[in-house]
This record gives C-alpha cells, sequence and structure tokens, in this order.
C-alpha cells in the first residue's frame, strides 16, 4: 500500500446543463461549474489553492482562478491526451493533497464540444505542428484514417475479427446507456432509450461502427473539489474517498492509434492503471458494485471489462449479454447513462456520476455501494481511480 | 460554344445508329420549308452595319453588303427555329447522345446577285451530311454540315455551307486533391523520399537490424541511433480495416477503405485499400503496395488488392 490511498477525498461536484449550445463562452461553464462544485462541497473560492484541467482545456487555471476570485493558487496543471487526463486529474490533485502542497484542488473540464470545436470531425492542422504528436498523426491523417471513429473502428475490426464479437455486441452497450440515460433528467437522452434494431439500422459512420456507437458531442462543464479526507469529514456530503488514483501509458503507445503492438484486442495502458488500482485500493474486481467507464465509442466498454479483471479476454460480450450492464446486472456500468446517454464531457460528468453513486444521492442509485471504479479515456494514455465510501 | 454538363453516358453503338438514322432521314427530306425574313432589306440596318465595321464603301446603304445576308433572316432576340428545321432536329439527337457542345468550324457563303433595300427574302436549310464520331481536340464528336439558300420571290440569290463540331464536353477536371499532410522530420523524411520515388521503405536499425515503423531516432531495441532502411517487398495481408463512410474527408469520396496492412517483413503500415468493393474487405485479404501520387511532392502509401 503506497502512501496515496484513502488520503484525499472528492467532496463536491458541480456542472453546467449539458446542452447542444451552451450560449455561453467556455471559460464561463469552467466558473460556473467550479462555483457550483465549491458551493456542493460547502467552501468557497478563498479555500482554492489548486486547479487542474486538461491540456486539451481551453481555459487556462489562471484564468479560472481570475473568475472565482480565488486569492493565490499553490497547485495547479494541465493532464495530456485528451479524454485520458479525466481520472489523472484527481490523481494529480489528490496527490497535491496528500502531500500537503495544496489544500482544496478543484478539477475542471470546461467546452462547447457540440457548437464549437467538434472533435467528431476531421481535426484540422493534426499534422502541422512539428512535435513528436504531429509527426505520429503524419502516418494516419493523410492517408485517410482522420477521426476518433475512425482509429476506434480500426481497433474494433480486429477485435470482432479475433474473438467473433458482432455489432450487436457493440450495440448492447448504446442500449443499456441510452437505458439508464432514460430515466435520468440531467441526460441529453432523457426519455428516450433505443432498441438494438434501431442500433443496427442507424446509419454507418466508420464500418464496423454505426452511428448509435459512437457517443454525442456536448456543450458543458464539470467540476470536482479534492481535498484532505479528514478535512472532508467537516463537510456537508458524505466522502468519496479515492482510495486508488493511477496513470497508464502501455509499450509503443500512441494516441489513439497503438496499431504496432503484437496484439491489438487490448488496451494495455488500461492495464497498467488496473494493476495501479487494485494494488493500491487492495480490493479486486469482485468488490466493485458500479462502474463508471469511460464510452465515447462503444467497443472499448467492452475491453475496458476485460482489462479491469471483470471477464477474461474476448469475454465482455457474454458479461454485457442480457442487461450484465444495466442496472440490475452483474455490474451496473455508468448508471447515469454514460457519454452515449448523458453528455460527453471528456469523462468528467462519469467521475461526477462515481462521487454520487458513492454518496446514494443517483438517480439511477445502486443498492449497498461501496466501492466504485472510475475510468478514463480508452485508445490514449489513460488514467483510473478507484472510489470507496468513507 | 457552349459547354453543359454532360448526361449519363448512353449506350455508344446504340447512340451511333439513332445519329446516323437520323442523319439519313434529314439528308433525304431535303430542304425545309421557305421561312420569310422578319424585315425586308433596309438602309438603316446597313447604316448600322457598316459603321460598326467601319466599312465607308460609298455604293451602301443604296446596296446591301454581301456579307449581310444572314441578317435579313436572323430570327431576333427571341426567334426560334422552325419546327422541320434539319440543323434543330440533328442537334436535338445528338444533344441527347451527349454531344451537347458546340463550336462552328467551318461556313462559306456564294452571293449570286447584289441585294437592295425593299427586297424581302426567304431561307431554306438542308442537312447535307453528318460526320462521326470523330476524335478532336475539344474532344469527341460529329461534324454537321448544311447548307442554307436565301431567295428572292423564289429567285436564289445567296448560298451558304455550314459546318459546325457537335462534341461530348470532357469532364470537368479533378479537382487537386487536398489532405493533411504529413509533418516531415530528420527521423521520417527517408519514408516520404521512398514513397516519392515508389518505394515503401522500412526503418532498419544501423545497431541489431531491427525492423520498425512507424520510425523514431533511436532503437527501442539496442539504442543505437543509426537508423537506416530497408525497400520493403510491399506485399502483404490486411491486419484491420475500417470503410469510413462520414463525416466528409478533404481529398476522398465515402465510402473508402482505410487498412492497417501487416508487411512481409513484419512491420504494419497505414494506407487506403484501393481497387477492392468495401464489401469485399476482409482480414487477411492479401495485399500489395499501390502508392498514392497526390502531386509533385506528396506521395502516400496506399494498398491495392493482390
Amino acid at each position: 500500500m503506497i502512501g496515496l490511498s484513502g488520503a484525499a477525498s472528492v467532496v463536491g461536484i458541480g456542472a453546467t446543463e449539458f446542452s447542444k449550445d451552451s450560449g455561453r463562452s467556455e471559460l464561463r461553464l469552467a466558473a460556473e461549474a467550479v462555483r457550483a462544485a465549491l458551493a456542493d462541497a460547502g467552501l468557497g473560492p478563498s479555500d482554492v489553492d489548486g486547479l487542474v484541467t486538461f491540456s486539451m482545456d481551453a481555459n487556462a487555471e489562471i484564468a479560472v482562478a481570475r473568475e472565482l476570485g480565488v486569492p493565490r493558487l499553490r497547485f495547479f496543471g494541465q493532464i495530456g491526451y485528451g479524454g485520458g487526463a479525466a481520472c489523472a486529474t484527481v490523481g494529480h490533485a489528490a496527490m497535491a493533497v496528500a502531500t500537503g502542497l495544496a489544500d482544496v484542488v478543484v478539477c475542471y473540464r470546461a467546452f462547447n464540444e457540440r457548437s464549437g470545436h467538434r472533435f467528431g470531425r476531421m481535426a484540422a492542422g493534426a499534422t502541422a505542428a512539428p512535435t513528436s504528436g504531429g509527426i505520429d498523426n503524419g502516418w494516419q491523417y493523410p492517408v485517410g484514417l482522420a477521426t476518433p471513429a475512425a482509429t476506434v473502428a480500426m481497433f474494433a475490426q480486429r477485435y470482432l475479427h479475433e474473438f467473433g464479437a458482432t455489432s450487436e455486441d457493440f450495440g448492447r452497450v448504446a442500449v443499456a446507456m441510452r437505458r439508464h440515460a432514460a430515466t435520468n433528467p440531467r441526460a441529453w437522452f432523457h426519455g428516450r432509450p433505443i432498441t438494438l434494431a434501431e442500433h443496427q439500422a442507424s446509419r454507418w459512420i466508420v464500418e464496423p461502427l454505426h452511428l448509435l456507437d459512437c457517443c454525442q458531442e456536448s456543450d458543458g462543464a464539470v467540476a470536482v473539489v479534492v481535498t484532505g479526507t479528514e478535512r472532508a469529514r467537516d463537510l456537508p456530503h458524505p466522502p468519496a474517498v479515492i482510495a486508488a488514483a493511477a496513470q497508464g501509458s502501455g509499450a509503443d503507445q500512441f494516441t489513439m492509434t497503438s496499431y504496432y503492438r503484437d496484439d491489438l484486442t487490448g488496451l494495455p495502458e488500461l492495464g497498467v492503471v488496473a494493476a495501479q488500482l487494485w494494488a493500491q485500493a487492495g480490493i479486486g474486481p469482485g468488490d466493485v458494485q458500479v462502474g463508471m467507464l469511460y464510452d465515447h465509442f462503444t467497443p472499448f466498454v467492452l475491453v475496458q471489462l476485460e482489462e479491469l479483471g471483470f471477464c477474461g479476454r474476448g469475454e465482455a460480450r457474454h458479461l454485457i449479454a442480457d442487461g450484465g450492464i444495466e442496472l440490475g446486472g452483474v455490474l451496473p456500468v455508468n448508471p447515469h447513462g454514460g457519454q452515449l446517454g448523458e453528455a460527453y464531457i471528456h469523462g468528467m460528468n462519469g467521475l461526477a456520476e462515481g462521487v454520487r453513486q458513492i454518496r446514494g444521492s443517483s438517480v439511477n442509485q445502486v443498492a449497498d455501494v461501496r466501492n466504485v471504479v472510475v475510468t478514463a479515456g480508452t485508445g490514449v494514455p489513460t488514467s483510473g481511480l478507484v472510489l470507496t465510501a468513507g | 460554344m457552349s459547354a453543359g454538363v454532360a448526361p449519363a453516358p448512353v449506350d455508344a453503338p446504340d447512340a451511333a445508329r439513332r445519329i446516323e438514322e437520323t442523319a439519313r432521314r434529314l439528308v433525304e427530306a431535303g430542304d425545309c420549308a421557305p421561312r420569310p425574313a422578319r424585315d425586308p432589306v433596309n438602309e438603316p440596318m446597313i447604316n448600322n452595319w457598316t459603321e460598326a465595321l467601319g466599312d465607308a464603301n460609298p455604293a451602301y446603304p443604296g446596296q446591301a453588303p454581301p456579307a449581310m445576308v444572314q441578317v435579313w433572316t436572323m430570327g431576333g432576340l427571341h426567334g426560334r427555329r422552325a419546327a422541320d428545321d434539319p440543323l434543330g432536329a440533328m442537334s436535338a439527337v445528338l444533344d441527347e447522345a451527349g454531344f451537347t457542345s458546340v463550336v462552328a468550324t467551318d461556313c462559306a457563303q456564294t452571293y449570286a446577285r447584289v441585294l437592295r433595300p425593299g427586297e424581302r427574302l426567304a431561307i431554306r436549310s438542308r442537312l447535307t451530311g453528318v460526320a462521326g464520331p470523330k476524335r478532336t481536340a475539344l474532344g469527341e464528336g460529329w461534324f454537321v454540315t448544311t447548307v442554307s439558300t436565301w431567295t428572292v420571290d423564289d429567285e436564289p440569290v445567296a448560298e451558304m455551307m455550314f459546318r459546325i463540331l457537335k462534341f461530348r464536353p470532357p469532364p470537368p477536371p479533378e479537382p487537386p486533391r487536398e489532405v493533411p499532410r504529413p509533418q516531415v522530420n530528420r527521423d521520417t523524411a527517408y519514408f516520404w523520399e521512398g514513397t516519392a520515388v515508389g518505394e515503401l521503405r522500412i526503418q532498419r536499425c544501423g545497431g541489431c537490424g531491427a525492423l520498425r515503423h512507424p520510425p523514431g531516432p533511436m532503437c527501442p531495441r539496442c539504442g543505437a541511433t543509426r537508423p537506416g532502411y530497408v525497400v520493403a517487398s510491399g506485399r502483404g495481408e490486411v491486419y484491420s480495416f475500417v470503410v469510413h463512410h462520414h463525416p466528409p474527408l478533404p481529398g476522398r469520396r465515402a465510402p473508402f477503405v482505410v487498412a492497417l496492412v501487416e508487411l512481409e517483413e513484419g512491420v504494419r503500415v497505414l494506407g487506403e485499400l484501393r481497387g477492392v468493393e468495401p464489401g469485399a474487405v476482409r482480414v487477411g485479404l492479401p495485399v500489395e503496395v499501390g502508392l498514392d501520387r497526390i502531386d509533385d511532392e506528396l506521395v502516400l502509401p496506399a494498398w491495392r488488392p493482390r
């Protein structure tokens, strides 16, 4: 057991509404979410001395601090690799709190991802930067593999081939997420469940991915507040104790295109995360009641179940059959509806739902939640958390 | 000359047969009915013409310049071709076969006598020949020849041989393909220089000989920083693939296939897989390299079935 486990807790969560057109600047969304999270934690801007966000976020820590009126910052930073940063923001915050570098750290992600720059489109300028990332993109974008869906589809095709899975297996993930979102008033797809037949009939985006294998695009912001677990016990909500926090990158790692490893059916970077999570938290997959799994595209939900050890390689399709990841199933996944159903906030809305599940305050509450595992962006260097009722 | 968008291609022998049949029928029909001029030969029009051309011949406007003969029977701004006009009938059939563009190639007029103000002309035309299809610099087409005769009270006063080329407009040129251009540096230049000269190159470590793609400056196996390359056989198999439908991408027409190919040498390389129906692509499909030339500076790795 290393020193991080249990030292810090998530004590506040806040968000804007999730929409397709927020009508506000990204900085305003960030400021609103952070203020809401602080209010939820029973804290104010003057309590904050740390801010962490994604390197992709357009709102610098100092800009958010200015809007909030935070008098001083002792700890700030940005985590790279897109959605892979989600849990790492909290991991870094926990490290800062555990080591005394900061007392109250707010992690945030805010964007107009639907009404502004849409990630589903080809990223303009992806090959323009004279950086290692720009060079990496040069093997992919010029030849026509140029969207996130396409990069995941390449992986998914091989997964189908290796394990005899089908598009319907991917579809069952979408059906489960939309079923959960249907009873979540905050979800964009509230009241709009889908059937497997609708999934199969939805148009191709990049074969083997249908439209309904791809998460929506959203405007919105989410923030979470991290502080020491001792202090957390004096705050309004029961703390979601950070029992484990880890980052992971695998051998021969690329961003979304780690196609050159011997095997193209797993997510070894998540394997790196998983091993640390179970070791830090001192638990295993069987001790987890809810999975908050990053679901930008359905295929990687299956692979995450395998990498985290909830089932064997290639066996996730059996786990998800017959409602295995739905409420009441063997492992309820994303009771809020995930990014497929609630909103795409780069994984941060799933993290907030993980906190609600620990608090017992979710609209789709799972009974007797003790441990929640949370993952971040897949196909990229990634991160994860185990949250535990304290 | 007008250039429209070519209609859907018609079965070529069928079209030629219809053109020739129409031509034969029109030639046999001979002259169409005479069409009277709207106005008689008149001084105001002669003055306008000679002024515009700068022709100060004192004989005008007492008589009409012979080359004005066509003017007297022009249809005017809203004129319509007569239903039995042979050039109109012939053009319609050629248009239908996709020969929609027209250019006049020959015009020869013969004048029998001088025309004076007050004389009222009529014109009649006949088709004398249709020759084709011919390959021309403008495109494939048919030469259509008519002879028109001007008369005053049944007296022939002038004649004109008129030839046009009705041709199929060439398809609009493919716009230059704009694709994202790779960032190239010291570590990767050998690859792109290779595709430009028709070679698919794989990085080979100068220390331990390990092959590697995508390349990098330091061998992850032995640490050497002396990368070289070998030229790949170009043969491999589809390790995985996608069929891109949406969103539209610059320089490509969906649906198209991008394949991750495992080469015989053991490394994998991404490229568009061309020359095969998307529905026929399978993991394991044998392919070979078929480079995709974007322009003089950029050639992309690509694949075709073998």
